[in-house]
């Protein structure tokens, strides 16, 4: 067992998730229409594509937030370590625990910031007392760099906080569970520069553990944050490849002329 | 070279200075005025309305609250009520009203020969008119309690009889006791004399909330008791039944029903249920519960389930709104973090809803407790003296309502009713008051948390 962990330690080319063929419908809108992509373990795989292309709409099929979506249909196949994800034996419930999301709006519970943390592992019994969840709760608000903003107010409401504040509050929500993926649909839309470079830090060093699938519009950001980038046009994936290849020397017209500015 | 203005229509503009109103916002702020004034009026009309209307029940009502009493020493000669001698309480019931009516009369009579009082034109005998005639069942039931006091003397006190109390309340004068056969005006002014003398006085009436309804011709001892029992009973029935109910049939129509034309047609069912005029329930209560399930007329737990009926479909639309109004990221964020469906909602969708929820309970009671027209089809309109036990066994008994008392009290013949009816009316509208206290504490109490 700790030999595997090893193994897949040094191998950081493994395959975390795998969608072939990937199809997804609003009604009769087909949105997502034959995407592939391949998301690695730990390594940040950024979203790109001008708005309304589908990115959103990929990211929730990865963790089957889709679901709650009733005109939302998905077909091919999406599997999690081989696994697929749209088996009907599959509860999506325990699925989001090992694939958490940060939206793009940040939202956290109407509860006191220490709650909107601690949720995720009371709910998985992620520990065993008390002492265990206020340190959970310490490294995850340290992580998010929202530690020292609010560690003499745990108990005040998570709403009350600013936006980026609470976006980072949201970040260290989803990293309270331990996720093996992170999903994060424009983080950073929110918050100001300082902000924006804390949570990158973040994903960076959140990198070491989990894998990371990240929808900006920033191309820096994307430029910056990622290893692999994903463009998206008009549903289609047009473009996958290691990042440096995609802004520096693209293989499609398409995506030469939005990371370039001419269309989006 | 100059630019041509976007739009044509500038080039027109005469443009003065900002302090001068140029005629468009002149009449832009006039139609303000204009709306401002409507909107003024219809609230002052609307308060006015409200105040005549609270100054008519209050000036009726609030006499209901204070009452004619007369306190003197009654001896229980032992002859008269327990001739057996031995207390024997099959032998004391022997004794009628009508004898402890007697025993009243003449201890009255004593009463006015000892502290000297004028009797005027009034016989003796005609003393016991003054009295209210539920004032021998009073004392009697007194002794049957308690036989000890047969030969004592107590010093006991009566409610005077209603056209008395009416005298003091302004409803009876002179001229009118001339012409009516239950009262004459020298028993008014013997009344007056008695007043003096402290034996005959006015003080609060606790016994309008806590006494039963009483016959035509007693309104001086109709109280309010039974069917406030009765009221709080059947509200208790809704409370347990409706909210629980309710509440759940709105979280599965919102968050698990699947979108077909079942639910459909539920729903459609469910907003046309809260629009049936109250009175079909009753019928519906009366073919079902009563001739149907057998159970008992008049009874608070049949009261309590019609009301139910009616008052589901008035928490369910509510609620239905509280939760709609749970913006969807919050169940994004519980879905997100990996809670089962049932955990987002009991954990954060229900609490966010709870003061939409509530609120909508406490009005929808408040409705059901002011309802009379079904409560009338199921025979609470009975006459019931007697109070039901306490729950579970006394909500098979039978009991009033307060709506039902009030639409009752209307009815009877006897002018002091009109006050009683209006003193319910006030019950009825502080229960009111304080069941929307309640909807407003609990969604403060609620609102504060977030
Ligand atoms: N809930 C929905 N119901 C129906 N259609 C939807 C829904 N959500 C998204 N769509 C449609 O799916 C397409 C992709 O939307 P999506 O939100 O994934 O875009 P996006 O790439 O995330 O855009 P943005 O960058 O603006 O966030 C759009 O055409 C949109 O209209
Ligand atoms: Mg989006």
């Amino acid at each position: 067992m700790k030999d595997q962990r090893l193994e897949t330690r040094v191998d950081t080319q493994t395959i975390k998730i795998e969608a072939r063929k990937a199809q997804v419908y609003y009604g009769t809108n087909h949105a997502i229409i034959d995407v592939d992509v391949d998301i690695m373990d730990k390594t940040v795989t950024a979203f790109i594509g001008p708005s309304g292309c589908g990115k959103s709409t990929f990211l929730r099929c990865l963790n089957r937030m889709n679901d709650t979506i009733p005109s939302c249909r998905v077909e091919g196949s999406i599997t999690l370590e081989g696994e697929n994800i749209y088996d009907p034996r599959v509860d999506p419930v325990q699925l989001r625990a090992r694939i958490g999301m940060v939206f793009q709006k940040p939202n956290p519970f109407p509860k006191s910031i220490y709650d909107n943390v601690a949720y995720g592992p009371k709910i998985h019994g992620l520990t065993r007392n008390k002492a265990e969840l206020d340190e959970v709760v310490e490294t995850c608000l340290r992580k998010a760099a929202l530690w020292n903003e609010v560690k003499d107010r745990l108990q005040s409401p998570g709403t009350g906080l600013s936006g980026g504040q609470q976006q980072r509050l949201c970040i260290a929500r989803a990293i309270a569970t331990s996720p093996e993926v992170l999903l994060m649909d424009e983080p950073c839309s929110a918050l100001d520069p300082i902000a924006t470079a804390q949570v990158e830090e973040l994903i960076d060093e959140l990198r070491s553990q989990f894998s990371v699938v990240i929808v900006t519009h920033s191309m820096q950001q994307a430029a910056r944050v990622s290893q692999r980038t994903a463009f998206f046009h008009l549903g289609y994936l047009v473009e996958f490849g290691e990042t440096g290849q995609i802004f520096t020397n693209p293989k499609d017209p398409r995506t030469e002329s939005y990371i370039s500015g001419r269309i989006g | 070279m100059t630019a041509r203005p976007l739009n044509p229509r500038a080039a027109l503009d005469t443009r003065e200075s900002l302090l001068v109103q140029d005629p468009r916002t002149k009449a832009r702020n006039a139609t303000e005025k204009r709306f401002r004034a409507y909107g003024l009026t219809a609230i002052v009309v609307a308060l006015l309305a409200l105040v005549w209307l609270l100054v008519s029940i209050f000036g009726n009502g609030l006499p209901a609250f204070r009452q004619t009493f007369m306190t003197f020493p009654v001896t229980l000669d032992a002859a008269l009520l327990d001739k057996g001698g031995k207390r024997d309480p099959a032998d004391l019931a022997k004794a009628t009203t009508f004898t402890y009516g007697k025993v009243l009369a003449t201890s009255l009579g004593a009463e006015v020969t000892a502290k000297g009082i004028d009797l005027g034109a009034v016989q003796p005998k005609d003393l016991i008119k003054m009295i209210s005639e539920e004032s021998p069942a009073t004392l009697r039931n007194l002794v049957l309690a308690d036989p000890s006091l047969i030969g004592t003397t107590i010093d006991f006190t009566v409610l005077a009889s209603g056209r008395i109390d009416g005298y003091y309340k302004g409803r009876v004068t002179m001229e009118s006791a001339a012409l009516d056969k239950n009262i004459s005006p020298d028993q008014l002014a013997l009344a007056d004399r008695l007043k003096t003398a402290g034996v005959l006085g006015m003080k609060f009436n606790a016994g309008f909330l806590t006494m039963p309804d009483a016959s035509d011709k007693r309104p001086e001892a109709a109280g309010l008791g039974v069917a406030i029992v009765g009221s709080l009973y059947m509200m208790f029935v809704v409370l347990i039944l409706a909210l629980p109910i309710g509440v759940a049939t709105s979280v599965y129509l919102e968050e698990f029903a699947p979108q077909n034309k079942f639910t459909d047609l539920i729903e459609v069912n469910i907003a046309n249920l809260a629009a049936v005029p109250s009175i079909v329930y009753g019928i519906l209560g009366l073919a079902i519960f009563i001739n149907f399930a057998g159970l008992p007329q008049s009874a608070p737990i049949v009261g309590g389930l019609v009301l139910t009926l009616m008052t589901l479909p008035r928490i369910i639309i509510p609620t239905r709104a509280a939760l709609k109004a749970v913006p969807p990221s919050i169940r994004d964020a519980a879905l997100g973090v990996g809670a089962s469906r049932l955990q987002t909602i009991t954990h954060h969708v229900l609490p966010l809803a709870m003061p939409g929820i509530l609120t909508g309970t406490i009005i929808g009671l408040a409705q059901a407790l002011g309802e009379t027209a079904p409560l009338l089809l199921i025979g609470m309109v009975a006459f019931v003296r007697d109070f039901p036990g306490a729950p579970p066994d006394g909500l098979f008994d039978p009991a009033a309502a307060l709506p039902v008392q009030i639409y009752n009290w209307t009815q009877r013949g006897d002018p002091g009713f009109v006050e009683r009816a209006s003193g319910a009316i006030i019950v009825l509208l502080v229960f009111l008051i304080a069941m929307n206290a309640v909807a407003i504490y609990f969604r403060r109490k609620f609102e504060r948390r977030w």
